[in-house]
């Protein structure tokens, strides 16, 4: 067994607070991505976990055993270093058998675990050359494979595809998957990329300023989102904002209001996603003005506002809109996010499925 | 347009070619000619008399055995030093700053200053009476005590020249991402197993500059060792310096000179063929 529960973690740099009272659970065998802007504590979190850095309160529990003072080898770890890290005076082959060397396995060991390994990454043919000699897509292969030769009961990943282009991490990213969930490995896995995180995770934990906004399956995060935040840097388009006048507990949607939550004053913030609307006669529906229509092919992106506020939504393709039209939308009422003016927070009735 | 200007660069590296020329190619020409000519035409007696003369093979087995002494140790020191620094956040820079002191100071004053330590009338005498370790002032310096003698001077050349060294390996582990450290870290290498399977092959080029630097400087320590033993203790540059000034016999000096030359150009070599720097091997 090798969960993970981070309890209360907080660490500050001097009065700088990088964390601050961070608690998520992660079971064993489960892919967790840790998913927030640059700066938002990301790497802060992880190396607590690796050991690498100290928190200035907290605990950190490895498979029920709390490792906070255990040095990073006695907590039965790997890690895939954001610039790989992997070191150029040794071949790939012995990069790849470090970790057991450093546990003093046997050299028939050694072998078919660097063997299994890099056969796992397709780089058996590089065993012998420097990494110099490699590409980063190359390189990162190797640092995975590091990785994995040891076994690991946990694997952290620090933005593991961030310096391979689009394309190349596209590949990768598919690969990691494939690769990760024959290991049954459990793994906390840290990128800024939200598509990264949807695409790879059993579930994503979203931060913010040294806060975890939210933790759930990418579904749920995109579809749910608990804060403005989280809703804002989840999708693509984001999440639009609207802030609606609510009057007697409802708010105007042309034919049919919606219910806004108990919990509101005057005015709510209605969160919808682009794609989550279809397209109505204009008195039937929620008016929107269009700016610009693009067609792009797989659907129609329309930019444009709803009560003078900026929204951007996605039709079929099928639909015929010209930038400059005023249409009326349907809004699922099930796909509607309802959120606080105040605390930017969403109503709970919202996350009631 | 681009063509035109070609000559531009050669143009500004110019004085600095014909300076250097001027002043050490030269020299250097005039030296060899100096050391293996007599009376205008080649001959090999200045070679002769400088290996004839009793001093030489004692000035050849002194610096060496300084060498040797002083060197590993400098070099141990500076790595010591610079592991711990590295290790520093606040009062860093405050740190490297004192350490590298004895940078600013001349040769020559730093054999005085350790003159003044060690003389029969020094520092160290006077606290070693204070102590009441010895009854009267003892002689470290003279020729009855020639061990001493060659610890005193081992240590005022360790404490004179180590700064530069370690100012290399500071700069050399600075270009070591801590990544490498770390990872090492993370898959089970201690403290130790870092050191020499990480952090010092991938300070090569660094170690390899601060032997080199600090190897041929020591094959031409003179002042320190003037000040501290004057004629007791004879090393190679010490003889060029005295067939030049007291005998006036310039071309046993230049022989000298051409020897020192050789010695530092074979271990420059024997340190590049020994810890070799392959650039396909480094961060
Ligand atoms: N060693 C450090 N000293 C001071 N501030 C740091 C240090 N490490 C990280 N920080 C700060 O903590 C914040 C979080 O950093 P980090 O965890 O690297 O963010 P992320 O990985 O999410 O981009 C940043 O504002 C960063 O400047
Ligand atoms: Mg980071």
């Amino acid at each position: 067994m090798a969960n993970i529960v981070i309890d209360r973690i907080r660490k500050s740099f001097g009065t700088f607070e990088a964390l601050k009272e961070v608690s998520l659970t992660i079971n064993d065998g489960e892919f967790v991505s840790l998913l927030g802007p640059s700066g938002c504590g990301k790497t802060t979190l992880l190396r607590i976990i690796a050991g690498l850095e100290t928190s200035t309160s907290g605990d950190v529990l490895i498979g029920g055993k709390s490792v906070t003072g255990l040095p990073p080898k006695e907590r039965g770890l790997a890690m895939v270093f954001q610039n790989y890290a992997v070191f150029p005076h040794m071949t790939v082959y012995e990069n790849v058998a470090f970790g057991l060397r450093m546990q003093k396995a046997e050299d028939a060991r050694v072998k078919a675990q660097v063997e299994k390994a890099a056969g796992l990454l397709h780089i058996e043919q590089y065993l012998d050359r420097y990494p110099n000699k490699l590409s980063g897509g190359q390189r990162q292969r190797v640092a995975v494979a590091r990785a994995l030769a040891v076994e690991p009961k946990v694997l952290l990943m620090d933005e593991p595809l961030s310096n391979l282009d689009a394309l190349l991490r596209l590949e990768m990213r598919t690969e990691l998957k494939t690769v990760l969930q024959s290991a049954g490995t459990t793994t906390i896995y840290v990128t800024h990329d939200q598509t990264e995180a949807m695409g790879l995770s059993d579930r994503i934990a979203v931060m913010h300023n040294g806060v975890v906004e939210q933790v759930g399956t990418p579904v749920d995060v995109y579809n749910y989102p608990a804060t403005r935040f989280v809703g804002g840097f989840i999708g693509n388009p984001p999440m639009n904002f609207i802030k609606v006048p609510v009057t007697n507990g409802q708010v105007a949607a042309g034919s049919e209001p919606l219910m806004a939550p108990k919990e509101t004053g005057d005015e709510v913030i209605l969160g919808l996603r682009g794609e989550a609307v279809q397209l109505a006669p204009l008195q039937l529906g929620l008016e929107m003005k269009v700016r610009v229509a693009e067609p792009m092919g797989s659907h129609l992106l329309l930019t444009g506002s709803i009560h003078d506020q900026p929204v951007r939504v996605i039709l079929p393709s099928s639909e015929t809109v010209r930038s400059g039209d005023v249409i009326g939308l349907k809004l699922d009422p099930n796909r509607i996010t309802w959120l606080s003016p105040e605390s930017g927070k969403s109503f709970p009735a919202a996350m009631a499925r | 347009m681009t063509n035109n200007r070609s000559w531009i660069p050669y143009l500004l590296i110019l004085p600095s070619v014909a300076f250097l020329a001027l002043l050490f190619i030269v020299p250097l020409l005039q030296t060899i000619w100096l050391a293996f000519s007599d009376n205008g035409v080649p001959s090999p007696a200045n070679a002769q008399r400088m290996m004839a003369d009793i001093n030489f093979a004692r000035s050849i087995k002194n610096t060496f055995l300084l060498t040797l002494a002083v060197v590993p140790v400098q070099l141990a020191i500076a790595l010591v030093m610079g592991t711990m620094v590295a290790k520093v956040g606040r009062g860093r820079e405050t740190i490297l700053w004192v350490w590298t002191i004895p940078l600013g100071i001349s040769d020559l004053a730093a054999g005085l200053v350790w003159l003044s330590i060690l003389q029969n009338s020094g520092y160290f005498n006077s606290l070693l009476l204070g102590l009441g370790i010895i009854e009267r002032q003892a002689s470290w310096l003279s020729y009855q005590t020639p061990v001493a003698l060659f610890f005193a001077i081992a240590v005022a050349e360790i404490w004179r020249g180590t700064a530069i060294v370690m100012v290399i390996i500071v700069a050399g582990l600075n270009q070591v991402p801590r990544e490498f450290r770390e990872a090492a870290e993370i898959f089970g290498a201690g403290a130790w197993t870092r050191f020499w399977r990480i952090t010092l092959p991938l300070i090569r080029p660094a170690l390899q500059s601060a032997l080199i630097l600090r190897t041929v400087l020591a094959f031409e320590v003179f002042a320190v060792v003037y000040a501290l033993g004057g004629r007791n203790f004879p090393v190679l540059v010490g003889e060029a310096y005295n067939w030049q000034n007291q005998n006036q016999n310039y071309g046993v000096a230049a022989a000298y000179a051409v020897l020192i030359m050789i010695i530092s150009l074979a271990a420059t070599m024997i340190y590049l063929k020994a810890i070799k720097v392959d650039p396909e091997r480094l961060p």
